[in-house]
């Protein structure tokens, strides 16, 4: 059977969920192989074979955090020909996608970006995206080369699918470009406990009708009793009053979460282009007209500050 | 020594119109408005404030597309870059990212440059890889994502803040940068801004000036294909209620209704 090859998104070696998402994907095409770079690499092995990788190839070298992008392209290019797979697929965040393109023009291949499903075709893997704001669905492939394709967050299942993991350490030799842009310094984003925006099953978002950072509150306390992220919309961003890490729409990210609550967010297409895949969605505003509501599977005409603090109590008292 | 600086920009369907694609699954450009992508304009913004900040630079605007795209060419212009250099050719309809970046790259090394400032993304295709394609092709230091950025001597330094961490990137010129739409808001261009613009140079190449084959690009030439593409059918109705007052746990009902509670 084919291999797969699969880009391992790890935190110094706790793998993020995407990547679990990607080799479900994997198998539907052939056997996964994983590839981790970095500090804690090795580390990543159990979870990866637990969710189907055969064989995971392991880099560690200090280029990969002193360095932007391309020493892990020089890593993935060296894994591509030690392999020869059927298809290398990466998650669709903004590095990983900088190093899928330039791998693919690098292997001479085509790429797709932000796929929301992968199914396996007579002409090679077949990539569904969600185009013009989600308006349109397209089914497309890459046609010369190996296909390099990166997958949105939340589109498919993990599951489990035990498998050997066999850990094999990858030898990378890194190509003069590599250390052309030097990362100075790097601060850890703050964690908000909360689970990543993206990755996240339920999302609650804030909008311009939140009217205020300090009325985030009200919309935080609705994401915790659910257990959610928190969004905001671009207006709620400009404004000030939620950092743009949060923001939900074309300039910020693309969501897709089972549960999508919109609150005090008119729903323009600059904010429709990032959730309008969510699976259920939901919607609180004071005005009957916005144009959110044509999108939602249930919404409230009302004030957000009435609704939300009154849905906030609800969940609690029937989750106990 | 001047620096020279190209921003390439996009021309691109208004996101607020009727985008639909043609018969031969390319974006069709008949039915909606074009403009100057917005992200674009971030760009054109950080060029234009690196070139006031340097003794003496210039501002080159590139962009690849059809006839019409000149009026993104324009608003570039208008807001204050000094030249453009339009590829356009027939034979491009169609054209991959790929085939894009490779366009890109030779009508930038035929303009020349010392630093190439791109958007985060465009507002159609929305890939946001084209800057690191770029920087591949042209065989030059990647610098992207910025949320702020500047130029000291022949060093570009920039904030890049990505998911998991805020990063400070440095690297020597000649380099490749994208700036997100939190760098700066871009300026408007003032009527004597509009008015110069119609006085300056606008350069046309086609595929042959750039020494690259028919076959290498357009639709025939693209490294991927587009199979389908299917309008997302409308949502179904939802429920509308008006909060008289138990709007909350109406919708709590709901969301258990549901088993997300």
């Amino acid at each position: 059977m084919a291999e797969v090859l699969v880009f391992v998104d790890h935190v110094d070696g706790a793998v993020r969920k995407p990547t679990l998402e990607l080799l479900t994907l994997a198998r539907r095409i052939g056997e996964p192989v994983a590839l981790a770079v970095g500090a804690g690499a090795e580390a990543t092995a159990p979870v990866l074979a637990e969710h189907g990788a055969v064989k995971v190839l392991t880099a560690d070298a200090a280029e990969f955090a002193d360095y932007l992008v391309v020493p892990k392209v020089d890593a993935l290019q060296a894994a591509v020909e030690a392999l020869s797979p059927a298809a290398v697929l990466l998650p669709s965040s903004a590095e990983a996608k900088e190093i899928a393109a330039r791998l693919a023009v690098r292997i001479g291949s085509g790429i797709i970006t932000d796929a929301t499903d992968l199914e396996a075709g007579a002409e090679g893997p077949v990539a569904t995206q969600a185009v013009f704001a989600a308006a349109f669905t397209t089914k497309s492939r890459v046609s010369k080369g190996t296909p390099v394709i990166t997958v949105k967050p939340n589109s498919a299942p993990v599951e489990a699918a035990p498998a050997a993991g066999t850990v094999e350490a990858l030898t990378v030799a890194f190509g003069e470009k590599s250390t052309a842009t030097k990362v100075v310094a790097r601060t850890p984003r703050e964690s908000t406990g909360r689970p990543e925006l993206t990755e996240a099953a339920i999302v609650v978002s804030g909008g311009r009708g939140v009217n205020g950072a300090e009325n985030f509150a009200v919309i935080e306390a609705l994401a915790d009793s659910l257990g959610a992220a928190v969004g905001a919309s671009r207006a709620a961003v400009d404004a000030g009053w939620y950092p743009h890490a949060s923001q939900v729409g074309q300039t910020g990210k693309s969501v897709s979460p089972q549960l999508y609550i919109a609150s005090g967010i008119s729903g323009a297409i600059q904010h429709r282009a990032g959730m309008q895949t969510s699976k259920t969605i939901v919607a609180i505003n004071k005005d009957a007209e916005a144009p959110i509501f044509d999108l939602v599977d249930y919404g409230i005409v009302g004030d957000l500050f009435e609704v939300v603090p009154q849905l906030t109590e609800e969940v609690k008292a029937r989750k106990g | 020594m001047s620096l020279r600086i190209v921003v390439c920009v996009k021309y691109v369907p208004d996101a607020t119109g009727d985008r639909r694609f043609a018969d031969d699954l390319t974006l069709d450009r008949d039915e909606v408005d074009g403009l100057l992508s917005e992200l674009d304009e971030y760009a054109v913004e950080q060029a234009l404030r690196i070139a006031d900040a340097a003794d003496e630079a210039e501002v080159t605007v590139v962009t690849v597309g059809p006839e019409d795209a000149k009026d993104a060419l324009r608003k570039a212009l208008s807001m204050g870059a000094h030249r453009a250099v339009h590829v356009e050719d027939d034979d491009l309809h169609g054209t991959d990212v790929i085939g894009t970046s490779l366009v890109l790259a030779k009508a930038v090394e035929k303009t020349g440059y010392d630093l190439v400032v791109c958007g985060m993304a465009s507002t159609d295709g929305a890939m946001g890889v084209l800057p690191a394609l770029l920087a591949e092709r042209l065989g030059v230091a990647q610098v992207t994502l910025l949320s702020e950025i500047s130029v000291e001597g022949t060093l570009v330094k920039g904030r890049r803040d990505g998911d998991s961490a805020s990063e400070e990137l440095e690297a020597s010129l000649p380099a490749v940068v994208s700036v997100t739409d939190q760098s700066g808001e871009a300026r408007y261009p003032s009527f004597k801004g509009i008015m110069a613009a119609k006085k300056k140079p606008v350069e046309s190449l086609d595929l042959a000036d750039l020494e690259i084959d028919a076959d290498e690009v357009g639709l025939a030439g693209s490294w991927t294909a587009v199979d389908s593409a299917t309008e997302r059918p409308a949502r179904t109705a939802g429920t509308i209620v008006k909060d008289e007052g138990e709007g909350g746990k109406q919708l709590a009902g709901f969301l258990a209704e549901q088993k997300f509670i």
